[in-house]
C-alpha cells in the first residue's frame, strides 16, 4: 500500500468517515476526550488542542456578486494528531491539512494542502488569531475581524470578515454528543460573519459579499463504530434565524441527529436525537456515486418543514479525502440559504 | 490428435531418433541464440526498471527541482518561506551512509506518488512519519547496516534507502535540506523565486533526467551483442533444418506416395519444427536467465560507476523475457523453415529421393548477395559522411558488418579461384575446386565466424585504447598527492591557509552548477600553478593558454561540453553575461558532464560569494600534511582523500566497466565456433558421394580426413585475414563515432598486434576443433559406406 493512501485511509478519522468509516479512531489511545461542562476560555480555545486527535477550523460562506449571481466558498484547516503531543521540528506528530473550494452555479473548484506541525508550515495561534497553511490564512487582530485567503492552481479568494453576533455553543454548552453510545466533541460556531472580498476565477476576479459561518470542533473519538457518515446542514433563514443540524447515518439504516436553533440575536435552543429529521428526496449521480442533492428537512418544534436543494449538484470535493460540500437554497415554509456537507458516500 | 496425423508425425520424428546429434544441434543452436538474446534483454530491462524506480523514488525527471546555487544545503526557513509564498515544493534530504544513498522525504507534501513501499494496510502511519523506519530493497538493506529498523520493499530503487525526513536528518546528523521538488501545478498566488529565495536555482526536470540518455548507448551496445549472437544462432538453426529436410526427402516422398495429403504433411512438419523450437527456446530462455544473472553484477557496477545509475544486482524472471525470447526463437524458425515448406509443396511425388547436393543450390543468389553487400558498404560510407547521432553510428556499424559478411563468400570464392589458377598437381587442384564448391554450404558459418572475430578485434581495440588513454589521463589529473573536500564553506579560508603553510603547492577549486546553451555544466574556478602547466595535456589550445587563463583572458572547456555545444578553441562562449574566448579544450574521460574552467581571478569576479571547497596539495609526506591541516582546522578524516586511493578506485571502475564486454566477446566466439561445427557436421554427411570417387581413386580415408581439417583451416585463415581490417574499422567507428556521440569524447586509437595474433590463434583453434570430429568420422567411415555410393548411383 502506498504511503499517501495509507495516511489518508487509515489514520485520519475524517478520511475514515469519507471511506465509509471503518471502525478506526474510536479508541482514544492516550488522547484527551471531551467531557461535559467544560469552561471554554477565549481566546485560547480558538487555538489548537494538540492533546485531542482531531480538530478543525471550518468556514463556509454564501456569497453574491453585484449582478445577484450566487457563489459558495469553503476554507477549512484540519489538524490530526498521531500522538497527543506537539514536538518542534520534523519529529512533530501533528499533521495539518486544508481544503479550499469555490462553488459557482455551474462550476466547482476545490484544492487541498498538507503540512507537518513543528516546522512552521502550518498552525494556529490564538492571540492574535492566526490560522495558516502555506500561503493560505485566516487571521486578524481577534476572532471577530479576520482576513482570509486561499489559492489553488486555477482559483483563489481574498476575503474580509466581520462578526455581527456572539459565538454559539452547540449541544450542552459546547459539548456535542455524536452517538447514543456517547461519542462526543467540543463544538462552537461563529455564524454571524459578514464577508466581502474577491473571488479569483478563471473568468477573472469577481467582487462578492455575503454571510459566512465558522465552525470550531475538536475531539478524539468522533464517530461510533456503526456510523457510516454524516449529513450536516447550516441554514440561515431570511428572517435572521439560523439552524445547525446534523444526522449521523448508522449501519442499521437508522440515524442519530442533533440540532441547534439560533435566534437572530444568537440565543440558542438545542434539540436531542430524533427531533431534527432529514430525508433525501432527490439524488444525483456525481463521480460515479449516488449523492442526495435535495433534502426534506424538518424541525417540528420550530415549525420547520423545508426543502434544501444544492445550488450546484456537482459540488464534489474530489480530494485525497472526498466528500460533498456546497451551498444550498432553502424553500418551503421558510426560505433562506446555507451550506450542506455530506460524507460517507464513497 | 487423430491417428493418421500421429503416424505422420512419428515418421517425421523417427529421423531425429536416428540422428540424435542433429537434434542436439537444432535445439542447441536455437537455445544458444535465444539464451544470449534473452539474457541481454533481461539485463537491459532490469536496468531500465531500476532507473524508473530511481526516478520515482527521487522525483528526478518528473519534477523540477530547486537546488542551491552554491553548496548543497537549503535551510528549513527557506523551505517554509517558499511554502508560505505559494511555492508547492517538497523537501528532500539526501546523504550517504555506508555507501547507500539515504533519501528523506516528506510524504505529506511530496508531489505525485512516492514509490509503492508495499506497506501492509495496518502499518501504523507513525512508522513512516517520524518513528524511524527505513525502506530499502533486500540488497540495500543488508549493506545499510544501521540500528534503525529497515523494512524490505522491493519497489525501492537499488542503492537507495527511503525514509521520513525526520529519520534521515537523524541518521545523517544534519538539520538542513538538500533540494526541493517542485509540484507540477502551482498556486495562483506564487511569488517570484528571485524575491523569495534568491539563493536557489530552478533546475528543470529534463536536465536531471539525462541518466537514460547517458546509459542508452551502453544498452544499445548490449542489444547489438544480443542480436549478433541471435543472428549466429539462427545460422545454426537454418543449416540444421536444411540438413534435416534434405535427409528426409525420401521419407517425405514416401509419405506423399502413401497418400498423405500435402496439407497434412505441411501441418505435421510445422507442428514438429515448432514444438522443437519451443523446447529449444525454453531451454534458451532459462540459460539466458543464468547468463543475465552472471552478467548483471558487472553491468550494475559499470552503470553505477560510470553514470551513478544504480541497478539491482538481483534478477527477477519476468513475463516479458519469456515473450520476447519465444518471439525471437519462433521468428528465427519461421525464417529458417519457410523455404523448406515451399520445397515440400512444390516437390513432385515421384522425384528421386536422393539427397541432392543441397548445399549447391544455396549459392545461386550469390551475385545478388554481392550486390547487396556492396550497397550496404556504400551505405556505411554514406552514413560516415552525412549521418549524425548515435543511431546513425550504430546503423553505420550494422551496414558495415552485414555488408562485409555478405561479401565474404564472393571474396573467398575469388581468392580460391585465383590460387587455383596458380597451383599444379591433381590433389591441390581437386582440393581447391572442392573447397570452392563447399563455400555455399559453409558460408553462413563463415560469416558468423567473421562477425565474431571482427567484433572481438573491434571491441578489444576499443577497450585497450580506452584503458591506455584513461591511465595516462589519471596520471595527469591525479598529480596532487592529497585531496581535501570541505562541506562547511566557512572553513575554506582556514583550510587554504593551513595547506599553503604546509604543502609544496596548493590547487584550489571553486565550483558551481549552471546551464550554458541549455547544457548542464559545472563551472570550475582554478588557481593556475606549476602542476596544471606540467601535467595537463590539452587536446587543443591557444598559445600560452595557462597564462591567459590565469589573467581571465581565456577559458578552458572539457571536450564533452565543447562537442555538445559545438565550440572549439578560438570560439567565443557567452555566459554569465560575458563573452569569453575558449582558449583550450581538455580531455576529460569518464565524466558525463560538461565542464568550463575559469581562472581564479575571473571566477571570483563573476561569483564573488563562492568559496573554494575542493583542494589538491602537492607534498612528499601526505600523512604529515593531513595531520597538520587537521590540527589547524579540525577537519574530519572523511574530508581527506589519498591520490593512490582515487587512482585505484578509478581503475577498478574501469576494469569492471569492460568485464561485461569481455564476457560477451567470449560468448560470441563460442557461438560462432559452434555454428562452424554444425555446418561441417551437416556437410560431412552430404559429402560422402563426392568423396567416394576420390577415395576410389586412391586417396586414403585418413588423408581425406586431414584434407578436411586443412580445408577448414584455410577457410578460417581467410576469414581471419579479412576479419582484421573489418575489426579495426569497427574499432574506429566505436572510438571516433559512437563514443563521441554517446559519451562526448573521442578516444585516440591504439593498435595491439599481440592481442590480435592471440585472438586469431584462438579463432583458428576453434575452427580446428570444429573440424576435428567430422574429420575423424570421415577417417573412420566404413569402406562399404563409400562403396554404397557407387551401388546407389542413379
Amino acid at each position: 500500500m502506498n504511503v499517501k493512501a495509507l495516511i489518508f485511509t487509515c489514520l485520519f478519522p475524517v478520511a475514515a468517515f469519507a471511506q465509509g468509516f471503518a471502525g478506526l479512531g474510536t479508541d482514544a489511545e492516550g488522547f484527551s476526550v471531551p467531557i461535559p461542562d467544560k469552561e471554554f476560555s477565549f481566546p485560547d480555545d480558538h487555538g489548537p488542542h494538540p492533546d485531542y486527535r482531531i480538530e478543525w477550523w471550518y468556514l463556509t460562506a454564501n456569497l453574491a456578486d453585484s449582478e445577484g449571481k450566487s457563489y459558495g466558498l469553503q476554507w477549512t484547516l484540519f489538524r490530526s494528531a498521531l500522538e497527543p503531543v506537539e514536538r518542534a521540528g520534523w519529529q512533530s506528530p501533528q499533521v495539518w491539512f486544508a481544503h479550499a473550494a469555490v462553488t459557482t452555479p455551474d462550476t466547482h473548484f476545490a484544492t487541498e494542502r498538507f503540512a507537518r506541525g513543528g516546522i512552521g508550515q502550518a498552525g494556529v495561534e490564538a492571540d492574535p488569531f492566526h490560522a495558516w497553511i502555506d500561503e493560505w490564512h485566516l487571521k486578524g487582530p481577534d476572532f471577530d475581524t479576520l482576513h482570509m485567503q486561499a489559492y489553488g492552481p486555477d482559483f483563489g479568494y481574498d476575503m474580509q470578515l466581520q462578526s455581527k453576533g456572539p459565538l454559539v455553543f452547540h449541544g450542552s454548552r459546547g459539548f456535542s454528543v455524536k452517538s447514543s453510545s456517547g461519542q462526543s466533541s467540543y463544538y462552537y460556531s461563529q455564524p454571524f460573519y459578514k464577508i466581502s472580498g474577491t473571488l479569483h476565477l478563471p473568468t477573472g476576479p469577481k467582487k462578492v459579499t455575503g454571510d459566512a459561518w465558522l465552525d470550531r470542533e475538536w475531539s478524539s473519538q468522533p464517530l461510533a463504530e456503526n456510523q457510516l457518515g454524516w449529513d450536516w446542514f447550516s441554514l440561515s433563514f431570511d428572517d435572521g434565524a439560523k439552524l445547525m443540524g446534523f444526522q449521523l447515518r448508522e449501519k442499521s439504516n437508522s440515524s442519530y441527529t442533533s440540532a441547534t436553533w439560533i435566534g437572530p440575536e444568537g440565543k440558542t435552543e438545542t434539540f436531542p436525537d430524533g427531533r431534527f429529521t432529514v430525508i433525501p428526496i432527490e439524488t444525483s449521480r456525481i463521480n460515479g456515486r449516488e449523492v442526495p442533492t435535495s433534502w426534506r428537512v424538518k424541525l417540528p418544534e420550530k415549525d420547520i418543514d423545508v426543502t434544501v436543494s444544492a445550488m450546484n449538484n456537482n459540488a464534489w470535493m474530489d480530494l485525497t479525502i472526498s466528500y460533498w460540500e456546497g451551498p444550498v437554497s432553502v424553500t418551503g415554509n421558510k426560505s433562506g440559504r446555507g451550506y450542506l456537507e455530506m460524507t460517507g458516500y464513497e | 490428435m487423430n491417428r493418421k496425423f500421429s503416424t505422420i508425425l512419428q515418421a517425421l520424428l523417427s529421423h531425429w531418433q536416428r540422428k540424435p546429434l542433429q537434434l542436439v544441434t537444432f535445439i542447441g543452436g536455437l537455445a544458444l541464440a535465444t539464451a544470449l538474446w534473452s539474457g541481454v534483454q533481461a539485463v537491459n530491462s532490469e536496468a531500465r526498471k531500476s532507473y524508473d524506480a530511481a526516478a520515482a523514488t527521487l522525483g528526478e525527471g518528473q519534477f523540477d527541482q530547486l537546488v542551491p546555487r552554491v553548496g548543497n544545503t537549503i535551510p528549513l526557513v527557506t523551505y517554509i518561506k517558499l511554502r508560505r509564498n505559494g511555492w508547492l515544493v517538497s523537501p528532500v534530504i539526501e546523504g550517504q551512509l555506508n555507501g547507500i544513498r539515504i533519501v528523506g522525504v516528506d510524504a505529506l507534501t511530496s508531489p505525485g506518488e512516492l514509490p509503492d513501499l508495499q506497506l501492509s494496510d495496518n502499518t501504523p502511519l507513525q512508522d513512516f512519519l517520524g518513528k524511524g523506519t527505513i525502506y530499502a530493497n533486500q540488497e540495500t538493506a543488508l549493506a545499510l547496516n544501521i540500528s534503525v529498523p529497515v523494512q524490505i520493499s522491493s519497489n525501492v530503487a537499488p542503492g537507495i534507502a527511503i525514509t521520513d525526513i525526520s529519520v534521515a536528518q537523524d541518521i545523517l546528523a544534519r538539520e538542513d535540506l538538500t533540494r526541493l521538488m517542485v509540484a507540477n501545478t502551482h498556486s495562483l498566488n506564487r511569488e517570484e523565486l528571485a524575491v523569495i529565495a534568491p539563493d536557489l536555482r530552478l533546475q528543470p526536470s529534463q536536465q536531471s533526467a539525462d541518466l537514460g540518455e547517458l546509459t542508452e548507448s551502453f544498452h544499445l551496445n548490449l542489444t547489438a551483442f544480443g542480436l549478433l549472437s541471435f543472428a549466429v544462432g539462427i545460422f545454426i538453426v537454418h543449416s540444421t533444418i536444411g540438413l534435416a529436410f534434405e535427409q528426409r526427402r525420401a521419407t517425405l516422398r514416401t509419405l506423399r506416395a502413401l497418400g498423405v495429403s500435402l496439407i497434412s504433411l505441411i501441418i505435421a512438419v510445422i507442428f514438429e519444427i515448432f514444438t522443437l523450437a519451443i523446447f529449444g527456446a525454453t531451454i534458451g530462455i532459462l540459460l539466458g536467465y543464468f547468463v543475465a544473472a552472471a552478467l548483471l553484477p558487472d553491468v550494475a557496477s559499470t552503470l553505477s560507476s560510470l553514470y551513478g545509475a544504480h541497478v539491482a544486482g538481483t534478477l527477477q524472471l519476468r513475463a516479458e523475457w519469456w515473450l520476447s525470447g519465444y518471439a525471437m526463437a519462433l521468428f528465427g524458425t519461421v525464417v529458417a523453415i519457410t523455404g523448406k515448406l515451399w520445397q515440400i509443396a512444390s516437390m513432385p511425388i515421384l522425384v528421386s529421393a536422393q539427397p541432392r547436393a543441397w548445399a549447391m543450390t544455396v549459392g545461386r543468389g550469390r551475385t545478388l548477395q554481392a550486390i547487396i553487400a556492396l550497397l550496404l558498404i556504400s551505405g556505411a560510407l554514406a552514413l560516415l559522411g552525412f549521418g549524425k547521432g548515435l543511431v546513425a553510428g550504430f546503423a553505420m556499424l550494422g551496414c558495415l558488418l552485414l555488408g562485409a559478411a555478405l561479401a565474404l563468400p564472393t571474396i573467398i570464392e575469388k581468392c580460391l579461384g585465383f590460387v587455383q589458377g596458380h597451383v599444379r598437381g591433381v590433389i591441390s587442384q581437386w582440393f581447391l575446386a572442392d573447397t570452392r564448391q563447399q563455400i555455399p554450404g559453409l558460408s553462413l558459418a563463415l560469416m558468423a565466424l567473421l562477425l565474431a572475430i571482427a567484433a572481438n578485434i573491434g571491441v578489444s581495440t576499443m577497450v585497450s585504447s580506452f584503458r591506455q588513454t584513461f591511465v595516462e589521463f589519471l596520471d595527469q589529473r591525479l598529480a596532487p598527492e592529497l585531496f581535501v573536500r570541505i562541506e562547511d564553506l566557512g572553513k575554506s579560508a582556514a583550510v587554504e591557509a593551513a595547506l599553503t603553510a604546509n604543502a609544496d603547492e596548493v590547487l584550489l577549486l571553486y565550483s558551481r552548477k549552471a546551464s550554458v546553451r541549455g547544457i548542464p555544466v559545472e563551472i570550475d574556478g582554478i588557481r593556475v600553478g606549476k602542476t596544471y602547466r606540467d601535467n595537463w595535456r590539452l587536446l587543443a589550445a591557444e598559445e600560452k593558454v595557462w597564462d591567459r587563463l590565469a589573467t581571465g583572458e581565456v577559458i578552458i572547456a572539457n571536450e564533452q561540453f565543447a562537442r555538445r555545444a559545438g565550440y572549439w578553441v578560438g570560439d567565443i562562449v557567452s555566459f554569465a553575461g560575458k563573452d569569453l574566448l575558449l582558449g583550450g579544450v581538455a580531455g576529460d574521460y569518464g565524466n558525463p558532464l560538461g565542464q568550463i574552467i575559469l581562472g581564479e581571478k575571473l571566477y571570483r569576479e563573476l561569483y564573488p560569494d563562492d568559496r573554494a571547497f575542493r583542494f589538491g596539495a602537492r607534498t612528499t609526506d601526505q600523512e604529515a600534511l593531513k595531520m597538520a591541516v587537521q590540527a589547524q582546522t579540525g577537519l574530519p578524516d572523511s574530508a581527506f582523500t589519498n591520490q593512490a586511493d582515487i587512482k585505484s578506485f578509478s581503475l577498478q571502475v574501469f576494469e569492471r566497466t569492460f568485464a561485461v564486454t569481455a564476457a560477451l566477446n567470449v560468448l560470441t566466439l563460442v557461438v560462432a565456433g559452434f555454428a562452424m561445427f554444425t555446418s561441417l557436421l551437416t556437410l560431412a554427411d552430404l559429402r560422402v558421394p563426392q568423396l567416394a570417387p576420390v577415395w576410389a581413386l586412391g586417396l586414403s580415408r585418413r588423408e581425406l580426413g586431414k584434407l578436411e581439417v586443412l580445408r577448414t583451416l584455410v577457410f578460417a585463415a581467410v576469414v581471419c585475414v579479412l576479419a582484421l581490417p573489418l575489426g579495426l574499422a569497427l574499432a574506429w567507428i566505436l572510438l571516433s563515432v559512437i563514443n563521441v556521440e554517446a559519451f562526448g569524447w573521442r578516444l585516440p586509437m591504439f593498435l595491439f598486434p599481440a592481442d590480435y595474433a592471440q585472438l586469431l590463434a584462438y579463432a583458428l583453434l576453434a575452427a580446428f576443433l570444429a573440424a576435428l570430429w567430422p574429420a575423424i568420422r570421415l577417417a573412420r567411415i566404413a569402406p562399404n559406406t563409400l562403396l554404397k555410393v557407387f551401388a546407389h548411383e542413379r
